[in-house]
């Protein structure tokens, strides 16, 4: 198995407050870790790390080996829901095709080749339906299948996935999900997927990163979500049901004192 | 019989087409003029609708105002004034409110501050009256042969402008967050828009005057909006509707005695209405197929 993505004694922070520290971490192709913990500890900001977009305060992060930079295009990156408004001049194709070719230069030429490359993403997450569908006539859920189809153009190794089944409903929390499995087994990709639920993608997870209290846990879902683990992470009584195969957590303290600071870093 | 005469005296010194063979030539340079300020209108107002920026156009023109009247008050060239006077304003809204809210506010403190500043500038001078009046509603008419010139300029600038950073301006008007992980340098991208709208919007205001600038920058993307979202079709009708408009306001007005101003306004917003009256086909919709 390949290392596709590699954090080693990483630490981050705003201010003066360290969010997390010592965080090793190797996600390798074909394996997707959840990112679980409470708001404001930090989940996004690994990924803007990831991107290049924020600097660890001390530690390594390197990507295929070299370390991570702005813009590269080897990875995939699927944000939170966010409906297109009016007034937005393009087709469900057209987002597609803007992770084929939108960081170039000049208005596009239209090409057989680049049409057909379009076409072919859009058939691998089954959008060819509303292909010609103006995006701000979409909903929600059909919008973040032709985000995948986007992020999946630039045939990514790593995809980052920040809360991207919030605001959907449950068979399009599941369909979306379910793409994001397919894609990483079929083009063997490292996914990290940042979610404060775990259960639409509990079955496919393989690991789970979770933080809170400036720490962290790493380990399959069994080793991390229970409630010894967890009552230690958090340092307070916390409880973990399981029932019906899905993952209940309890108790969790609800205060976040770092959220607003982090907002206003990664803004 | 008195209210008909006093309509029939309006209707004549509204359109007036007698002698419309001997003016036209003498309406080239206000032609060219035209369908310059439409292209380029056309096309930077349907980046003005992606992000949202209507009120900030309305923003940098006003200040695009004071610059020209500043300039006409102390003798300096009303090109130079209102490129400083829009840039500035552009730039400040640029850096000062990369969000949508400030950006509204910032808009909305500089907004009546330039149109003061003008007004002053316009109440302390004396030259002719008509110059004064031109810079908030249009005077086409008088455009000369330097001043053409600088307009075809500026334009083609932003005309150019706009088709080199196309796309990646594109990506970021649609999804700040996955063009910046893309590698799209999102913030120098809204910086150089900023530049290329305070640039058009000096060449509006010379031609439109500055209370009428929105009509040919926003008033025709927002009316191809309504029955396009092609990225294709959308910047091609825009650019159409406006130079419609534009063009479409002096050959009417050629005649009149009152300014061109009213007639592209009116125009554009006819075409923005038969688009919203249309009844758009939107594109036949399959049933989803479920990929399970």
């Amino acid at each position: 198995m390949s290392v596709v993505l590699r954090l080693e004694r990483a630490a981050l922070g705003f201010g003066a407050r360290a969010l997390w520290e010592g965080l090793d971490l190797e996600v390798n192709g074909g394996e997707l870790i959840a990112v679980l913990g409470a708001n404001g500890s930090g989940k996004s900001s690994l990924l803007k790390v990831v991107l290049g977009q924020v600097r660890l305060w001390s530690g390594s992060a390197t990507f295929l080996g070299t370390p991570v930079r702005r813009g590269d295009r080897r990875i995939g990156y699927i944000p939170q829901q966010r409906l297109a408004e009016d007034g937005v001049p393009l087709r469900g194709r057209d987002l597609v095709a803007l992770g084929v070719d939108g960081h170039r230069w000049c208005v596009p030429i239209p090409s057989r080749v680049r049409r057909q490359r379009v076409n072919q993403l859009l058939s691998s997450v089954g959008a060819e339906a509303y292909a010609s569908t103006p995006l701000s006539s979409l909903s929600g859920g059909e919008q973040q299948r032709l985000r995948i189809a986007q992020a999946l153009a630039a045939d990514p190794r790593l995809l980052l996935c920040d809360e991207p089944l919030l605001s959907l409903d449950l068979p399009h929390q599941r369909l979306v999900s379910d793409l994001v499995d397919n894609a990483r087994r079929r083009l063997d990709l490292g996914v990290l997927f940042v979610t404060h639920d775990i259960n639409p993608i509990l079955d496919k997870v393989d690991r789970v990163l979770y933080i809170a209290n400036h720490r962290f846990r790493i380990g399959t879902p069994d080793e991390v979500l229970t409630t010894d683990v967890l009552s230690d992470l958090f340092d307070a009584p916390v409880e973990v049901i399981r029932h019906n195969g899905r993952i209940l957590v309890a108790g969790v303290p609800d205060h976040d004192p770092y959220h607003h600071a982090e907002q206003a870093m990664v803004r | 019989m008195i209210g008909l005469d006093s309509l029939g005296t309006v209707w004549s010194e509204m359109f007036n087409f007698s002698d419309y063979g001997q003016l036209l030539p003498l309406l080239k340079n206000s032609i060219i003029a035209c369908v310059v300020l439409g292209i380029v209108g056309g096309l930077i107002g349907v980046f003005v609708m992606m992000r949202d920026m209507a009120f900030a156009v309305h923003g940098v023109s006003e200040l695009s105002f004071a610059g020209a009247a500043a300039s006409l008050l102390f003798g300096a060239s009303v090109v130079t004034g209102a490129l400083l006077g829009s840039l500035t304003a552009a730039l400040l809204i640029g850096v000062l409110g990369a969000r949508a809210r400030d950006r509204n506010s910032v808009t909305a403190v500089l907004m009546p501050f330039g149109l003061g500043l003008g007004i002053l500038c316009l109440g302390l001078y004396h030259g002719r009256a008509a110059n004064k009046f031109g810079l908030l509603t249009g005077q086409i008419v008088a455009i000369d042969d330097p001043q053409i010139k600088s307009l075809i300029v500026i334009s083609a600038v932003v005309a150019v402008g706009l088709v080199v950073i196309w796309r990646p301006l594109l990506f970021a008007s649609t999804d700040a967050d996955v063009a910046a992980a893309r590698g799209v340098p999102v913030g120098v991208m809204s910086i150089v828009f900023m530049i290329l709208l305070g640039l058009a919007v000096a060449v509006s205001v010379q031609i439109v005057g500055a209370l009428l600038v929105l009509s040919l920058l926003v008033t025709p993307a927002a009316a191809a909006l309504r029955v396009s979202a092609s990225p294709v079709w959308v910047p091609l009708l825009s650019t159409a509707f406006a130079v419609v408009a534009s063009v479409g306001g002096i050959l009417l007005a050629a005649g009149s005695s009152v300014p061109i101003s009213p007639y592209i306004t009116s125009i554009s917003f006819a075409i923005y209405l038969g688009c919203r009256l249309l009844p758009v086909r939107r594109p036949a919709r399959l049933t989803p197929v479920d990929v399970r």
